[in-house]
């Protein structure tokens, strides 16, 4: 099933698909981040591929100069029981990624998530807010430069 | 109080403060504040088995308009900081304030970013139980130290209102142990 995967995606976005890789029968493929949703849909609205559900969408920092962080998407197909984990490289000076939302309406809160924790921006997405932190807060605390304990005074409290 | 001259007499004689303050003491209604593990202590203390209706708390009420004591049980992020001041702030006065357990009293294990390390940052706490989470029975405790202290209250009214009570575990653990 992996190969003719990777095969249908070669074929369709040749330009697209950078670095294929399997661990143990999983498939990890990474994407150009232009063509992301492109991808995303046709592996959604091909009938022999048919993921049809976005798993998990999910932001790493790398911490390094070059393509510091990566934006992971889990699909799964459930007629074909088979998963897929797409990888895009996102750089610091320029955190914008194209929403999925539009493909999986799922995308929604993950996305807001992943924006929340790494200061990742999804363009079109239709309601880019904080998630966990309040709305006031400056910071994104799962970049590695946050400090575990936070930063003092960048949260309030009430009075006491 | 002499309990004997009510039998002998037919009445008693006592400050008003007094009364009032057995009265409150005996009929603390809990505002149950339980956002995580240590609720289900709570509960226990609730239960048949450890019994809080004999301390005449049992009657725990979901809106803060009909409390006298708020137990925090559990951990508080910042973003419910807010929510527990803003409950805090409808109960009627006289009110209490009971830290449950590690979480509520230091931040507990969470020395992390969007926890409260020590709900005393926002609320005036007069009990601090220690445990993680504290057994019924020092939940119990400290109700019993909560009620002598509104009992004491009652002869000094003017002193310092503020003090606070920790209650530590059987073992020699902190009751308010901050940044470990």
């Amino acid at each position: 099933m992996n190969e003719r995967i990777v095969q249908q995606l070669r074929q369709f976005a040749p330009d697209a698909i950078g670095a294929v890789e399997e661990y143990r029968g999983d498939l990890t493929v990474t994407v150009r981040k232009q063509e992301i949703v492109r991808i995303c849909e046709f592996l959604k609205a091909d009938p022999t591929l048919a993921f049809d559900m976005l798993i998990d969408l999910l932001g790493v920092d790398m911490y390094r100069p070059e393509g510091r962080f990566e934006v992971v998407y889990n699909l799964y197909s459930i007629a074909n029981k088979t998963y897929l984990r797409l990888k895009v490289s996102v750089e610091e000076d320029d955190p914008v990624v194209p929403t999925l939302t539009g493909v999986w309406p799922a995308a929604n809160w993950h996305e807001r998530e992943t924006y929340d924790m790494f200061g990742i921006k999804f363009a079109g997405h239709p309601d880019l807010r904080r998630f966990y932190m309040p709305e006031e807060f400056e910071y994104y605390p799962l970049r590695k430069d946050f400090p575990l304990t936070g930063i003092p005074d960048s949260l309030t409290l009430p009075r006491r | 109080m002499a309990l004997s001259s009510l039998e002998r007499n037919g009445f008693l004689t006592a400050r008003l403060d007094d009364i009032t303050a057995w009265a409150r003491k005996n009929s603390l209604w809990p505002m149950p504040m339980g956002i995580s593990c240590c609720a289900i202590e709570m509960m226990a203390t609730a239960s048949p088995r450890f019994d809080i209706a004999r301390f005449g708390s049992e009657v725990m009420r979901f809106t803060p308009r009909q409390c006298d004591v708020m137990i925090v049980a559990g951990t508080v992020n910042y973003k419910m900081a807010k929510v527990v001041r803003k409950i805090y702030d409808q109960m009627p006065d006289p009110k209490w304030v009971i830290s449950m357990g590690a979480c509520a009293s230091s931040g507990g294990m969470f020395r992390s970013y969007p926890v409260v390390q020590g709900i005393d940052q926002f609320l005036p706490v007069d009990v601090f139980v220690a445990g993680c989470p504290p057994r019924p029975e020092n939940l119990l405790h400290g109700l019993i130290e909560l009620q002598k202290k509104i009992a004491r209250e009652a002869k000094q009214p003017s002193a310092s209102r503020r003090e606070s009570i920790s209650i530590a575990e059987a073992s020699p653990a902190a009751g308010k142990g901050r940044g470990l």
